[in-house]
């Protein structure tokens, strides 16, 4: 995983509730590897039309919201399956952070485990964002993650993050050898679970 | 104190707790399918193993060809590789496959109830959202995504924060032609899509206690179209009589220490829930879904409704379902013209539901295109023994063998822009069967009622019979 750094970004508007991570990705593209990219898959059918050109009126698509890596969702935002291409294709496309009163559980997680950055905020929070992102404001927001910040003007929200999860993304470790250090542990479990499957 | 179903699993698998990053939880079964591929990958980049081979189980079934049932059978060459993918990091790895072309082949969350892979009191995790199926034996199931996968292949275990506990208690009577499907579509309906986000929802109640195991694991696989990445039932007696003689069960002595074991499982009469919810299901009729999220399902007599009458908040989402659906407000449910339908999934491809959709069908002819496609090669292979698919096919279905298929399309079962189908899956999301395919969900009863009559009818009126 990446270093996850503060940075200076523009936001795009998408403040539908329950976006799922079918709309996100489109199954059909599931096939592909990680490494082959997935930028031209996100919202694939949202941002395309059936001849494959771009929608305008869509609002990743408008001119001023074009290189935006901040994404301002509605409730429930990456709901549904659990591919995690959901969230390379939102990497791949350059969003660093998704904003959302509430997230699919699944797609939390796993944004969290790529360095996705997402913040929940009271709704009524997010609206103020939404309200600094229309017509687009080039690089007029600022995320800090280290003091836990989203920043436009002279607004500024707070917001929470699991410290343990708010380490790894500030140094861009993944759980897995963190895990294997506790190996001891799970050895141990495994003897005195009881269970002879374990043992 | 008094401990819940979940509070006791959840301890039981506490390998350690921080402050700062939760529970390190145990996995007793991690079950695998192509979508494994990432997993093994990450893996393979840091030059770890999988830890537990013995604990790890795979299938293949999202990319199954449901025609030619054979890994060269699928056309895709992208797709294909993701099938030897499967075949070849299950070998190196020596993880057990029910891949293509096996006998026990099926939909990962069909098989692993079926084997006894799925035991009461496990930790089960698998990387898809439908794991909490596996939750009606009183499983702690829970689905994960592909850096999860990784780390349980590496470590056999996952950090995860203990959500927060619901008791939802279901009571009255099911009427007949109504089904486990219609009681948690009528949940959806209720809570919405992020009702029991956060939470671990335990169903209990008079008639949950009723519901056979294949009713339970419908009515947990949609927990997630809730919020909910867990749902659970208690196991009890007819948990046990289904898991006797399954092939991945104890046997001999262990038989009987497991049981006395499970029998200590359900929740103390006294636990104490986060959100306690209790829903009557006498006057529930048959549910059918409207529009593009499994919230949207309203009862067959019922009327679709009308954006200007919604919230101000669902409006614009609403509006623009019934815009995707090609469905004006107010018309009613029994006058939507289908165009094909499609009975299989891991929400209802087992056996009970295709004999549900035969009784319907026997006599009758489709008049509609069809597919049927049991959730595992098992239940193919008891189907036929049954003559189920005789039934079928004279009716004009399409017989196919076991995948996901049109849940999700990935093998390539899709309907075509603008058809209206009639889904037993558990997603009608924009797209979901195609581009542009409208899905409406409902019961395997009522999907082959939508077969031969067209439209939906209440089933209850066709077959007769209570349960
Ligand atoms: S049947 Fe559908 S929901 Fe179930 S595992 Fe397959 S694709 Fe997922």
């Amino acid at each position: 995983m990446q270093r996850f750094e503060s940075f200076c970004g523009s936001a795009a508007p998408l403040p539908r509730d329950n976006i799922d991570t079918d709309q996100i990705v489109p199954a059909r593209f599931l096939a592909r590897r990680r490494a082959d990219g997935l930028e031209a898959a996100l919202f694939h059918d949202q941002r395309f039309d059936k001849t494959g050109t771009l929608v305008e009126s869509f609002a990743l698509n408008r001119p001023e919201h074009r290189g935006a890596q901040i994404l301002l969702a509605g409730n429930n935002f990456g709901c549904g399956s659990s591919r995690e291409h959901a969230v390379y294709a939102l990497l791949d496309y350059g969003f660093r952070a998704v904003v959302a009163p509430s997230f699919g559980a699944i797609f939390f997680q796993n944004s969290l485990l790529n360095g996705l950055l997402p913040i929940v905020l009271p709704q009524r929070d997010v609206n103020v964002l939404l309200v600094a992102a229309a017509g687009g404001t080039a690089n007029s927001f600022y995320i800090s993650l280290e003091r836990q910040t989203i920043t436009t003007g002279a607004t500024s929200f707070t917001f929470d993050i699991d410290p343990f999860r708010k380490e790894c993304m500030l140094l861009g470790l993944d759980d897995i050898d963190f895990t294997l250090r506790q190996l001891d542990a799970i050895i141990a479990y495994e003897g005195g679970s009881g269970d002879p499957s374990l043992s | 104190m008094p401990r819940s179903l979940f509070d006791k699993i959840w301890s039981q698998h506490d390998v350690l707790s921080r402050p700062d990053a939760g529970t390190l939880l145990y996995i007793d079964r991690h079950l695998i399918h192509e979508g494994s591929r990432r997993g093994f990958d990450i893996l393979r980049d840091k030059g770890l193993s999988v830890r537990r081979p013995d604990l790890t189980f795979a299938t293949a079934d999202h990319y199954v060809p449901t025609r030619a049932h054979a890994t060269q059978g699928v056309p895709d060459a992208d797709k294909r590789g993701i099938v030897e993918a499967l075949e070849g990091n299950t070998k190196a790895a020596g993880v057990q496959l029910f891949g293509i072309g096996h006998r026990q082949q099926g939909i990962v969350h069909v098989i692993g109830p079926e084997l006894g892979l799925t035991l009461p009191g496990t930790t089960v995790v698998c990387g898809d959202s439908h794991t909490a199926t596996h939750g009606a034996l009183g499983a702690l199931a829970f689905g994960i995504g592909a850096s999860e996968v990784a780390h349980v292949l590496a470590t056999q275990t996952l950090w995860q924060h203990k959500p927060k506990a619901m008791r939802i208690t279901i009571s009255g009577r099911l009427r007949p032609g109504t089904s486990a499907k219609d009681i948690i579509l009528a949940i959806i309906a209720r809570i919405g899509m992020s009702g029991a986000s956060g939470y671990v929802v335990e169903y209990a109640g008079p008639v949950v206690d009723r519901l056979s195991i294949e009713q339970r694991l419908t009515l947990c696989n949609m927990s997630i179209e809730a919020g909910a990445k867990f749902g659970l039932i208690a196991p009890d007696d007819t948990t046990i009589a289904y898991l006797a003689g399954r092939p991945f069960a104890p046997t001999g002595d262990d038989w009987d220490r497991y049981v006395a074991r499970w029998r200590k499982l359900a929740s103390d009469p006294d636990a104490v829930f986060d959100r306690d919810l209790a829903i009557d299901i006498s006057d529930l009729r048959p549910m059918i879904t409207w529009g593009t999220s499994p919230e949207d399902a309203i009862q067959v007599d019922g009327c679709v409704p009308d954006p200007d009458h919604v919230d101000a908040k669902a409006r614009d989402r609403a509006r623009a379902a019934l815009d995707y659906m090609g469905l004006s407000a107010g018309m009613r449910v029994t006058d939507i013209a289908f165009d094909r339908v499609f009975i299989g999934s891991c929400t209802n491809g087992r056996i009970s539901d295709l004999r549900e959709a035969a009784r319907v069908i026997d006599g009758r002819k489709a008049i509609l295109p069809a597919l049927v496609v049991p959730g595992s090669t098992e239940v193919k292979t008891q189907a036929e023994a049954e003559g189920l698919d005789r039934i079928f096919t004279s009716a004009g279905f399409e017989w196919r063998s076991s995948g996901c298929s049109m849940c999700v399309g990935m093998n390539g079962d899709l309907a075509t822009s603008g058809e209206r189908c009639a889904s037993t899956s558990n997603r009608n999301f924009v797209g979901r069967q195609g581009v542009g395919v409208r899905t409406h969900l409902m019961s395997p009863a009522m999907a082959a009622a939508i077969a031969v009559f067209g439209k939906p009818v209440d089933v209850s009126q066709i077959v007769d019979g209570d349960r």
